[in-house]
């Protein structure tokens, strides 16, 4: 018995040893902030350096209909630019894993992956250069005699759009490429054989086949967008209103930590929240889902 | 291993080296610390300086995040010191008998005092003051308060900042004196409110609220900007570039800031950051931090050596009584960001 | 004989310099079993594709039940396919697979359950239909993926290699049931392989493949019995190859004499003619040779021939024996009789051999003879 015992300790020890660095850069740098950032949002200022328990924050959230609004303004933005992207990044990834053979599907793929040479403000502020009123893309209208006048590119919700599918757009065809590679071509050859058109089978064979693919490819484009503070606020100029922007003005400009740590967790709680009724409603379990990024 | 060995030892050699030799942390905005400055004090004092960039939140952000550490020194303007220190503690107070007094403008030390001193102690000195006003391409549109800048045939072509002194010059424009009911919360948040409906109204006439100065004056050599609300020497510096733009002190009166030096609560070096003050406020070197930075310096005669383009277009702007008619931002008390911050947060959100 | 189901007339293709099909051209009886036969790389699976619709000839014409397909797509072609890794949709029900080109078809939900549950009954799975695909066994997936394509009643099924995937025994279990489906069905069957031996149990007809075109075409019998072609006799069932040159020449009998001198008689029927002198080849199947200890106990009048057993290769009713040649040194590989006669011989026993040179065939050496060795 302690001759069995001996080794199996010793494995024990050694997955713990391998594990640590893991472990304890997830618990200093991830649990410990978030466990302190959850007491500061239930505590309320009640005198110069004095607080209490309080759910003040989280009632000034749901009291105050300016912060909810901003709140679902986010959501519903951040679910139309993840519908985009998938759009978008849907036939790209099938001309990269289906049809381009050999150095075509990796030049293709060095595509998608060239705008993450650069950082992601660079990367916005050429967006900014490209889009202003006397920026290179309103020129070019009016001389080609669409616009008469320069228009303002920039501070519309349709730029947003276009900034965070732009930035998400390699984070939906990774996960995308590897679901549609695994599909055998003969299943949709089969298909078509059996009377199928193009739709029927992207329908019934190549989305089911593609689905985990798809959600993974999606929660994380949700994700990332609705976490992301460059893109919305420096294209959305005056009309950005990104949540991540109010948890930013709380921390920073306001010095009102307590009230920028609820609204975190507020951000928290819907991004798992949808990210839980995206995988109820496609019927999918969250870590074979995982699995497939 | 003896390499590694060697790596090791060259680390703790280095580490070592770093720590011997005198350094000065400052935590300050954008082109206040000119490199020749710093080279000419580095030259003589043998003190490296190691540059920060900031703006006024995000200096008391980050010195409350540490409680105070991480700085040596600290440059936020003279009526967002009591506040942050009474809520967070986390300034030290200026010992005076380190400093030559004799260096500054007196008029601007009694803004100073009056207005960073918490339980009879005096936490900061200034250090450039300015003003903001109006900056206007005259060709293109005439304006001479903040309200012409809501004006409808200026559509689209303005630009405002979305922070608590634009919700001051609004109110001034309309008439009322913000600064006057800081001691009266609830009439300073009904002022408030109507200086926010204000601007929520003229949020469809501003192009963008801008964030930083190049995005400012970059709209504004665009001409994508023909009027906005704006600091004297952003104006003056435009100016050359274009005698059509030019600053303009509204009716209501121009804001006058004045930022400071003050000593976070746990920095390492006070020595090195009163020598460097010392240093700055010499006139010669406040001089050529005027020069480069555009902004007028707190020290004692300086004027003689200033740039004679300079001098007109400060003596044109501001004649004696334009001078007198400053409003100087006192001490802000503990609550009343927060009742900006919501009014801002409203305005940002409205359609 | 009614018309014929599939006529492809001259077909063509080609990817790049690369001639995969040849100028084909053959014609499939309506109800019957035709098999393509070939070694991989011969073109089968490009001839397939094309009467399936994937690919489009380069030149020449495919007409099925009549109709030239020139230009038709392959969901709007009268064929179906069953395909080599089976292809059935793991997204859905056995149920919904075999009511998928019915649907496509636009059949109502009802009558499309009721003609898939008919149809997976005739294959024997009734009640299979709620079954998830990855439940069933290999043989029963075959069945699905052949239900699936006739329930669509098309004039021509398309079988790709579908028994490369199944074991052996399951394998020769699918060639009978193969068999007995499509005479139930009455469909025209088109089956490519590489598998001599599943062509010659399933097919009416076979198609012998090779370099994009074929070698010859007939019965399994005739390409059994009467090769044509030295590359039929070698890949059609076990063939012992005898390289040489005809040495004599009695009408059709020829006389083959190997460099080392050792002399067969064999047969020539096919095309091409012999002139004494010429390089030639034979062959002879190991049922056709008999095997004695004595001359005695050879049949009369067949020339014997003496040996040395190598080793004996028991396998049930296909045991044989490998032998060398004596004067050649050459392997030859002689069936064992059903009997049990001589299942004692040893390694090293020397023995004579015999076989009727009417049954050896013989044929005008090919350009490079090397390679195929049966």
């Amino acid at each position: 018995m302690p001759e069995s015992a001996a080794p199996r300790w010793h494995a024990r020890f050694m997955l713990g040893l391998l594990l640590a660095p893991a472990l304890l850069w997830l618990g200093a740098l991830i649990v410990a902030p978030h466990l302190d950032l959850a007491v500061l949002s239930l505590r309320e200022r009640v005198g110069p350096r004095q607080y209490a328990a309080s759910l003040a924050q989280y009632r000034t959230f749901f009291a105050d209909p300016l912060y909810w609004h901003v709140f679902v303004r986010t959501a519903w933005m951040s679910v139309v630019a993840t519908l985009l992207t998938l759009l978008l990044a849907f036939p790209i990834a099938w001309v990269i894993a289906k049809l381009a053979r050999g150095r075509a599907g990796s030049l293709l793929f060095i595509v998608c992956l060239i705008p993450f040479w650069v950082s992601e403000t660079v990367r916005t502020l050429g967006w900014m250069i490209l889009l202003r009123e006397s920026g290179v893309l309103p020129g070019l209208l009016v001389r080609l005699g669409i616009t008469d006048m320069p228009v303002e590119l920039l501070y519309h919700d349709a730029t947003i759009l276009v900034g965070l599918v732009y930035t998400s757009l390699l984070f939906m065809v990774v996960p995308l490429i590897s679901s549609l590679e695994s599909l055998d071509n003969s299943l949709i050859e089969a298909a078509y054989d059996l009377g199928a058109g193009g739709f029927t089978i992207l329908r019934s064979i190549v989305i089911p086949h593609a689905a985990p693919g798809i959600t993974a490819g999606c929660i994380v484009v949700f994700m990332l967008t609705l976490g992301n503070y460059l893109t919305p606020t420096l294209l959305g100029g005056k009309n950005s209103e990104w949540f991540t922007e109010q948890i930013y003005n709380q921390f920073i400009v306001r010095f009102n930590w307590e009230q920028g740590a609820a609204f975190g967790f507020l951000l928290l709680g819907l991004s798992t929240a949808m990210v839980m009724a995206g995988l109820r409603l496609t019927g999918q379990r969250f870590g074979d889902v995982m699995r497939r990024t | 291993m003896r390499q590694i060995c060697a790596i090791l030892a060259l680390a703790l050699f280095t580490a070592g080296a770093a720590q011997a030799a005198q350094k000065l942390r400052i935590l300050t905005w954008a082109d206040y610390v000119p490199a020749d400055v710093i080279a000419a004090f580095e030259k003589e004092t043998g003190i490296t300086v190691e540059v920060t960039l900031s703006n006024n939140e995000e200096i008391i952000s980050k010195l409350r995040a540490t409680g105070g550490a991480g700085y040596d020194l600290a440059q936020p303007s003279q009526d967002r010191i009591t506040g942050p220190q009474r809520e967070f503690g986390i300034y030290k107070p200026i010992d005076l008998t380190q400093v030559n007094l004799q260096q500054f403008q007196p008029a601007l030390l009694d803004i100073v005092k009056r207005n960073a001193t918490l339980d009879g102690k005096l936490y900061a000195l200034p250090y450039l003051w300015g003003t903001d006003g109006l900056v206007a391409n005259v060709k293109r549109a005439k304006v001479a308060d903040y309200g012409d800048l809501c004006r409808a045939d200026l559509k689209g072509k303005t630009s405002i900042r979305l922070r608590r002194p634009t919700l001051m010059a609004f109110a001034f424009a309309a008439g009322k004196d913000p600064f006057s009911l800081y001691g009266d919360p609830k009439a300073y948040a009904a002022l408030m409110e109507q200086v926010g409906a204000t601007l929520s109204a003229c949020k469809g006439n501003v192009k963008f609220f801008y964030d930083n100065k190049d995005q400012l004056l970059n709209g504004i050599r665009s001409g994508e900007i023909v009027a906005a609300m704006m600091w004297d020497t952003g104006g003056w510096s435009l100016n050359r570039e274009n005698p059509d733009v030019q600053f303009i002190i509204p009716r209501s009166g121009a804001l006058g800031w004045l930022d400071t030096f003050a000593l976070p609560a746990r920095g390492r070096n006070d020595a090195a950051a009163y020598a460097w003050i010392n240093f700055t406020m010499r006139p010669a070197m406040a001089a050529r931090i005027t020069k480069s930075v555009g902004s007028f310096s707190a020290a004692n005669g300086t004027w003689p050596l200033l740039d004679p383009r300079l001098k007109a277009q400060f003596t044109a702007a501001f004649p004696d009584s334009a001078l007198k008619a400053i409003h100087w931002y006192p001490a802000i008390p503990p609550g009343l960001e927060e009742i900006e911050g919501r009014v801002l947060d409203r305005v940002k959100a409205a359609n | 004989m009614s018309t014929p189901d599939l006529v492809a007339d001259a077909v063509v293709k080609r990817f790049g310099e690369h001639v995969a099909v040849d100028s084909l051209s053959f014609a499939v009886e309506r109800g019957s079993f035709f098999s393509i036969l070939g070694p991989s790389g011969c073109g089968k699976t490009t001839l397939l594709r094309m009467i399936a619709g994937f690919i489009a000839p380069d030149a020449g014409d495919i007409a099925i039940g009549g109709g030239s397909m020139r230009g038709v797509a392959p969901n709007r072609r009268p064929v179906n396919m069953v395909f080599q890794q089976l292809a059935l949709f793991p997204m859905m029900s056995v149920g919904e697979n075999v009511a998928f080109g019915l649907a496509r078809r636009g059949i109502a939900r009802a009558e499309r359950r009721r003609r898939s549950e008919a149809m997976l009954e005739r294959v024997g799975l009734g009640g299979a239909a709620h079954k998830r695909v990855d439940e069933l066994s290999g043989g029963q997936r075959q069945r699905v993926a052949i239900a699936r394509s006739l329930v669509l009643e098309p004039t021509l099924l398309l079988l790709d290699e579908p028994l490369g995937a199944l074991d052996l025994k399951l394998r020769e279990h699918m060639k009978i049931e193969l068999k007995q489906l499509q005479a139930a069905f009455g469909t025209t069957f088109v089956y490519i392989t590489h598998d001599q031996s599943e062509a010659l149990v399933l097919s009416d007809h076979v198609g012998v493949m090779s370099h994009g075109r074929f070698e010859q075409l007939g019965t399994p019998q005739d390409l059994y019995y009467r090769p044509q072609t030295p590359f039929v006799a070698a890949f059609v069932g076990a063939n012992n190859r005898v390289v040489g040159r005809a040495t004599a020449r009695d009408g059709a009998s020829i006389e083959v004499t190997t460099a080392d001198g050792w002399v067969i008689r064999a047969i020539h029927h096919a095309a091409g003619a012999i002139a004494v002198g010429d390089p030639v080849e034979a062959f002879v199947r190991p049922e056709v040779a008999s095997l004695g200890r004595s001359e005695a106990q050879l049949p009369a009048g067949q020339p014997p021939h003496a040996g040395e057993v190598l080793s004996v290769l028991f396998d049930g009713a296909n045991s044989a024996v490998l032998l060398q040649e004596s004067r050649s040194r050459r392997e030859f590989r002689i069936a064992l009789p059903q009997t049990g006669q001589f299942s004692d011989l040893k390694p090293q026993e020397r023995i004579l051999f015999s076989f009727d040179p009417a049954r050896a065939v013989c044929f005008p050496a090919r350009a490079q003879a090397a390679g195929a060795d049966a």
